[in-house]
């Protein structure tokens, strides 16, 4: 058996695509060596002796002194054991032979037989046919399998025109066991950003939509922050409050020609929750997981209700604070929240929050804690009642005060002696009681 | 007009910049003295001296670092990267910092660096010479891409590049230096970074490419025109990114068959989201698949000379591809 190897021209340096034959050092006839030089060559940037890659005898030089070739371009033929010269005749002799087969293959060639695409339309196909009312049906298919190019209908709808063949607008196109497939969508350059609608009604549904503000949205994510953190446990208590009401009725005409604000029942809550607070400092506590922190700055949360939000502004150091000094706090942070003047400061600190739930005609609530305060106090509605006094019946003012409390810190015996404080401090308020 | 090598164009471009602007100067591993390993930056240090045509230590990093840092500070630095394959340890900087920095800034800073890389295999330069690294890229928004097919085309979009108020990254393909020459005017030109050119005009399929491979396919579609009637339609992109897409559905729409080619691998290259363009915006126009004629995927190029030769694509595998497309 014999072997030709074809010697190609290589890459001498990188970036080089090209080297011109200098000198051929061996003559077709002539036996190589592995690795012996048999040409010279040049190149931009080295000149270069080409070893031979295989022992044998050179048969045949492709490239003359004095060409320049592509790297990759075989430059001689070298026989490897012993066979006669007509074998590079036979190797070129396939090449010819195999790139004439190549040149067979045209377009149009072997596509009679083959009707396998013949039913495949594409899209753009399916697109001329609908723009010129063509009835693909006779339409010859040049493509692959038989199938109806683009071209094709082209050149169709040209010969039509040409031919004076009026052709009949078809509804659809042709015949109906040729499925048409489109995928129905189309796709914009980029995706829609949905849009939202508020506060328009759906005609014909018993229902509209409210959109959520900032401030309820605020007020939803705080109730269920406290709820589902805080374990919350809840008590209530009644106060006698006749004392206070007969205190509050003598002083506040004058107080208002005074002060300018109301004297309202809240300041003296206030003043006795304050005043319990200091006796029970862990009221005024936040949990913080492997710590309580007990604050010592008694700042009151007043929640203060508007028609849409309940906002709660803080009192600061509330203890420093007399009952006139808090009536006037309260009657600033009223009007405050009210006109929506409340600023980032006023909101900020609270350590416990009171609710004056009484002020809209409730005698009894469950409210949530202000998280992470420790707890929440409210004052329900005073109102007139029987009531037993040294086995006497009397007419008193009565008024109920629920708490509701973080059970991680607080528990039923402290918070029941918190109440009974704050009840305490309600009751031992007297005519002799001092606003100032 | 002067004739001149692929090589020769980009040079001419750094030079005139140089001159035009004094702003304008070169870094880069061996760039100065050796004046490159491929001769691009040969000359320049001689005649601008060594304030601005910095040999830098082999660190990409602070190769692309230091420029990113000058464009900032007002200077037109051009960053050479003596072959992209070494660009990746400069990727971060390029990526997220040069990218971003106009839109980190909220439009205070800007970064006008330009960073030149060869790209591209055939010179049997294996591994780590002959990557084509388009894709690492292709998809940073902030970054423009451009890849010159011709010499003509080298000059233009270079010089375009260093006036470009944003980072470009110019990939020159190295097999092109010497293999590609062409008409270069002498004057003051530039190719607008982000349009495409059409090569050549026909109507039976539409090739789009960019850089080397286009060579291969003007090649087989002179052939084929002569030896088998198909008109071949070819686009070169020129830019990456931003792609020309209005080109691109123009080049579409002539035939409805599209043949896509490149030398970087088939998967996640420029040529996957041409390819999404045309099937997103062109469906209707389509005649046939959108057929792609990209490298392999396998890891590297190899470092023997059959397998390189695999690897690499040229005038057949085209003209097969492109007649395939043809009879479809």
């Amino acid at each position: 058996m014999s072997k030709l190897t074809e010697i190609v021209m290589p890459q001498l340096a990188e970036s080089l695509v090209s080297a011109t034959i200098d000198k051929w050092l061996k003559q077709p006839g002539d036996e190589v060596e592995v690795y012996e030089p048999i040409c010279e060559i040049l190149t931009d940037k080295v000149n270069a002796e080409l070893p031979s890659t295989v022992a044998g005898k050179l048969v045949k030089i492709l490239v003359g002194n004095g060409e320049k070739v592509d790297v990759g371009t075989p430059v001689c033929i070298i026989e490897t054991a012993g066979s006669d010269e007509d074998v590079p005749q036979i190797v070129a002799d396939t090449i010819q032979q195999s790139s004439s087969n190549h040149a067979s293959g045209s377009p149009d060639g072997d596509s009679s037989a083959d009707r396998s695409m013949r039913n495949r339309l594409s899209p753009a196909v399916q697109q001329l046919a609908a723009e010129h009312g063509v009835d693909l049906t006779q339409v010859p298919g040049s493509g692959l399998g038989g199938r109806i190019t683009r071209k094709d209908i082209l050149a169709y709808v040209e010969s039509v025109k040409k031919s004076g063949v009026v052709s009949v607008p078809q509804s659809v196109n042709m015949d109906p066991k040729l499925a048409v497939r489109t995928s129905g969508l189309h796709l914009a350059e980029t995706p829609k950003i949905p849009k939202i609608e508020i506060e328009q009604t759906i005609p014909g549904r018993g229902e509209y939509f409210i959109d959520v503000t900032p401030m309820r949205n605020a007020i939803a994510r705080n109730m269920r922050q406290s709820v589902t953190e805080i374990p919350h446990a809840w008590t209530t208590i009644e106060v006698d409050v006749t004392n206070i009401v007969v205190l509050r009725n003598k002083l506040k005409d004058e107080f208002v020609k005074r002060e300018g604000v109301n004297l309202t029942y809240l300041a003296f809550l206030m003043k006795a929750v304050v005043n319990a607070i200091k006796d029970f400092p862990m009221m005024n506590s936040v949990w913080a997981v492997d710590k309580i922190i007990v604050k010592r700055d008694i700042n009151i949360s007043l929640a203060v209700g508007t028609e849409d939000s309940v906002l709660t502004p803080v009192i600061k150091n509330a203890d420093q604070k007399n009952i006139a000094g808090l009536a006037r706090e309260i009657d600033d942070l009223a009007r405050k929240t009210r006109e929506g003047k409340l600023t980032l400061n006023d909101m900020q600190g609270g350590t416990f929050t009171v609710n004056n739930t009484g002020s809209f005609g409730s005698i009894l609530s469950y409210p949530i804690i202000n998280y992470p305060q420790a707890a929440i106090l409210t004052f329900e509605s005073i109102v007139k009642r029987p009531v037993v006094i040294n086995d006497m019946i009397a007419v008193r003012s009565m008024a109920n005060i629920c708490l509701s409390l973080d059970h991680r810190i607080l528990d039923g015996v402290i918070c029941g002696r918190f109440l009974q404080r704050v009840k305490d401090n309600l009751e031992s308020y007297n005519s002799e009681t001092t606003l100032y | 007009m002067p004739v001149m090598e692929y090589i020769d164009a980009i040079r001419l471009a750094m030079k005139e910049e140089m001159q035009r602007d004094e702003d304008v100067f070169v870094l880069g591993e061996d760039v100065g003295r050796k004046g490159g390993v491929f001769t691009t930056t040969k000359g320049l240090m001689e005649q601008f001296g060594e304030l601005r045509v910095l040999d830098t230590p082999l660190a990409e990093s602070a190769i692309a670092g230091v420029a990113i840092g000058a464009a900032m500070y007002g200077m037109k630095p051009i960053a050479e990267m003596q072959y992209s394959d070494f660009m990746f340890p400069a990727t971060n900087q390029i990526i997220s910092e040069a990218a971003k920095i106009r839109y980190r800034s909220n439009n205070d800073w800007s970064c006008p660096v330009v960073i030149r890389a060869p790209i591209g295999g055939g010179i049997f330069g294996g591994l780590y010479h002959s990557q084509c690294t388009e894709s690492v890229f292709f998809g940073t928004p902030g970054l423009k891409i451009v890849a010159p097919y011709s010499a003509y085309d080298a000059k233009g979009l270079l010089k375009a590049a260093v006036r470009d108020p944003d980072p470009v990254l110019f990939f020159e393909h190295k097999k092109c230096y010497k293999l590609v020459t062409g008409e270069v005017p002498d004057d003051d030109y530039i190719v607008p970074i982000g349009k495409a050119n059409v090569l050549r005009e026909g109507d039976d399929i539409t090739v789009i490419g960019y850089s080397l491979p286009l060579h291969y396919v003007m090649e087989a579609a002179a052939e084929l025109e002569q030896e088998e009637g198909i008109f071949a339609h070819v686009l070169d992109l020129r830019t990456l990114q931003p792609l020309d897409k209005d080109a691109i559905r123009e080049a579409v729409k002539k035939t409805g068959k599209v043949l896509i080619v490149h030398e970087d691998n088939k998967t996640g290259g420029v040529g996957a989201e041409v390819s999404a363009i045309i099937a997103e915006e062109l469906l209707y126009e389509l005649d046939a698949p959108i057929m792609r004629l990209c490298g392999p995927d396998v890891p590297a190029m190899p470092i023997n000379p059959p397998s390189e030769k695999f690897f690499m694509l040229n005038k057949e595998k085209a003209k097969e591809a492109m007649r395939n497309l043809a009879m479809y």
